[in-house]
């Protein structure tokens, strides 16, 4: 894991210094709101509907037990007693009080966490794979490359003031699991075929109003050429990228007006210039930050083959869980641990200050000391021996943490949502607790399948419903909510933007609405192995329309 | 013309309030002073603004509500919300919003 070297320590620490500095002026009216604001949110201070809240950057997704203790601790201390892990590897506060955040980003300091561009028109917390440096299907573990763009973007001069928020997230599989195709900067790693390392490189992807899946503007980068290329992107984002309206400031609807060609001839001619300066990445310093992320030593557990088919068959939950949530590891004796966070009725992504310092415990203990954040609200234990995965499991039924429901369709994403969020239209978790309810039965999920449901409670899209291969939206309409439903969308390598189906359906009537897809689906999949994606793409929408709405004009309304 | 109360988040610490009709910022909806004519709103605002500029509230907004039964309801679901907490219980194991509310202003 990287360390923190003096530099890193001095800058968060002056850097929470001087945020402490600014919250007394603006508690002692000297500084004005209008002043604060822009400051407190480089900060990752919000102001929702019921208080503060603060996000915190929690970089490519990995944490280690001490940082997770923190996180407990602080939610304790300075909250509500829990947290809410996010859509990109965050995780945020609902509670805290303005005057003690001085003393809550001090306190995180301690173990090298920090809450700066978590908010912005900046470049924000550089997301990665969570399954990073330990799946079977990785080319090479993403994070030094992360870490890199990390400590070039951070607190960048040039690039602090973008036209908007800029995302970046990089991915070493084919199979994306970081959903680089709806990012700002997509990276994927990879080998060419003199086996060396570089990346393919997409633009202008991104949800909210108007969703855009990104433009591979690059076959092969290479890895040398990381930072060179990117600050090539940034400068012709920064010059030409809207600043006369927010909601075309995105370097998406950029790439889009301009056209991908062109973007292309400008991005390259800026890196033609760039290219051998100090911005190319010496392999001394790739080397060195990758050896922060070097794997720990795995040693052979071949006994756990017999131990997990002994469990197996003397707890069928325990099966079920190890079929759901436990995937294949690189080294064939260890598996990777997905955490749900989604517990049937529970309210997706939360996590109290005991169930934190639990995961904390499992970490140390069994894993390695090793934990990450996925975008799909989970936890990930991310190299666990077979052997451990009973006492792993027993120690997570004890948290609360044991729902086996990985990929399952209880397995869902969803926004705050109008219950905390200042920008929502309508309610997220309560829609998503009503339909973990209906499809919480452990054989309905299994007939089900793979099928995610990804919930926003407004048009940003923080819930990522564009690409749900179901997607709910909620909306305001004459003073009620209102749930748009969209299908087929995908975040994955396939990535595809969700279509709308018809006309929305009132917080009663949504629960039923996706049961009479999910039971469409069923009813027309050629055998249970076609999952529901598959079949979607196949059939396409008219099945589902006719369900939901009896007939065609219904349906247009 | 809707009834309307005067809402802010307290700078401090962030919480929802609401003006009393003693003049303070008031944790609960309930307590709020209600506007019924155009001079009450106008004074509404002006006290907003106030408040604003004095550095004790921010986000200061003038909401309209009904009054049923003696009760008061935002018409706007945000509204009702802030006023009421989120609609849902916390993560599994928080102990409750009494446990840990801060005490009124």
């Amino acid at each position: 894991m990287y360390r923190y070297d003096e530099f890193d320590h001095a800058f968060v620490s002056d850097r929470v210094e001087q945020f402490r500095d600014q919250v007394a002026r603006r508690l002692s009216g000297e500084l004005a709101e209008d002043a604060f604001k822009p400051l407190r949110l480089m900060n990752g201070v919000y102001l929702q509907l019921h208080a503060y809240m603060l996000r915190v950057a929690i970089p490519y997704g990995t944490l280690s037990g001490r940082q997770m203790r923190k996180l407990a601790y602080v939610a304790r201390k300075y909250d509500r007693g829990y947290g809410h892990f996010t859509t990109r590897q965050n995780i945020q506060y609902n509670w805290p009080k303005l005057s003690e955040l001085p003393d809550a980003l001090a306190d995180l300091a301690t173990v090298e966490m920090h809450a700066i561009q978590t908010s912005g028109n900046c470049i924000r917390n550089v997301t990665a794979d969570h399954f990073a440096g330990a799946a079977a299907d990785e080319v090479a573990d993403p994070r030094p490359y992360a870490e890199i763009l990390r400590q070039w973007s951070s607190v960048h001069p040039e690039f602090s003031f973008l036209p908007r928020k800029f995302k970046i997230a990089v991915t070493g599989a084919e199979r994306d699991r970081a959903a680089i195709q709806v990012h700002d900067i997509g990276l994927h790693l990879k080998k060419n075929e003199k086996g060396e390392i570089g990346f393919a490189v997409y633009v202008g992807g991104g949800q909210g109003r108007t969703p855009m899946i990104a433009k591979k503007i690059r076959d092969f980068l290479p890895k040398q050429d990381l930072l060179s290329y990117t600050t090539a992107i940034m400068r012709v984002y920064n010059l030409h990228g809207r600043r006369d309206n927010k909601y075309k400031a995105r370097i998406k609807i950029l790439v889009h007006e301009t056209g991908v060609e062109e973007l292309s001839r400008q991005v390259e001619a800026e890196f033609a210039e760039l290219r051998d300066t100090e911005l190319k990445l010496p392999e001394r310093d790739v080397a060195a930050i990758s050896a922060y992320f070097a794997p720990p030593e795995l040693g052979s557990r071949a006994e756990g083959w017999a131990n997990l088919a002994q469990w197996k068959k003397a707890d069928p939950e325990f099966a079920r869980w190890v079929q759901n949530n436990v995937q294949p590891h690189k080294h064939p004796d260890y598996g990777m641990v997905t955490i749900s966070l989604k517990p049937i009725g529970g309210i997706p992504g939360d996590a109290t200050d005991t169930q934190m310092e639990a995961v904390a415990d499992i970490a140390e203990e069994y894993a390695f000391d090793e934990i990450r954040v996925s975008h799909e609200q989970n936890l990930i234990l991310p190299h666990v021996a077979l052997a451990d995965l009973e006492p792993v499991y027993r120690g997570l039924v004890a948290a609360g943490l044991a729902t086996a429901n990985a990929g399952l369709i209880t397995d869902i994403i969803a926004c705050p949502g109008l219950d905390y969020c200042a920008l929502a239209n309508a309610r997220s978790i309560p829609v998503a607790q009503e339909l973990s309810t209906r499809f919480g039965s452990p054989e309905r999920q299994a007939e089900i399948g793979e099928l995610k449901i990804k919930i926003s409670g407004c048009i940003n899209a923080c819930g990522h419903h564009h690409v749900g291969h179901i997607g709910l939206l909620g909306v305001e309409k004459k003073g009620e909510e209102l749930y748009q439903i969209t299908l087929g969308g995908s975040g994955d390598e396939n990535t595809s933007i969700g279509e709308i189906i018809g006309r929305g359906f009132e917080p009663e009537k949504v629960t039923d609405a996706v049961e009479v897809i999910v039971n469409t689906y069923l009813g027309l999949r050629l055998d249970p192995s076609e999952v529901f994606l598959d079949a979607y793409r196949r059939v396409g929408p008219q099945p589902f329309k006719d369900a939901l709405y009896g007939d065609k004009t219904a349906a247009a309304a | 013309m809707a009834d309307k109360v005067l809402t802010a988040n307290r700078l401090s610490d962030g919480i929802s309030v609401w003006l009393d009709a003693a003049g303070n910022w008031n944790e609960h909806l309930q307590d709020a002073f209600v506007a019924r004519h155009k001079e009450a709103v106008d004074a509404l605002e002006a006290t907003g603004k106030q408040a604003f500029a004095d550095n004790k509230v921010v986000d200061v907004n003038v909401v309209d509500v009904e009054e049923i039964d003696g009760v008061l309801r935002p018409l706007r679901m945000r509204e009702r919300i802030r006023a009421e907490g989120p609609s849902i219980a916390y993560a599994a194991g928080y102990s409750g919003l009494t446990a840990t509310a801060a005490p009124a202003a």
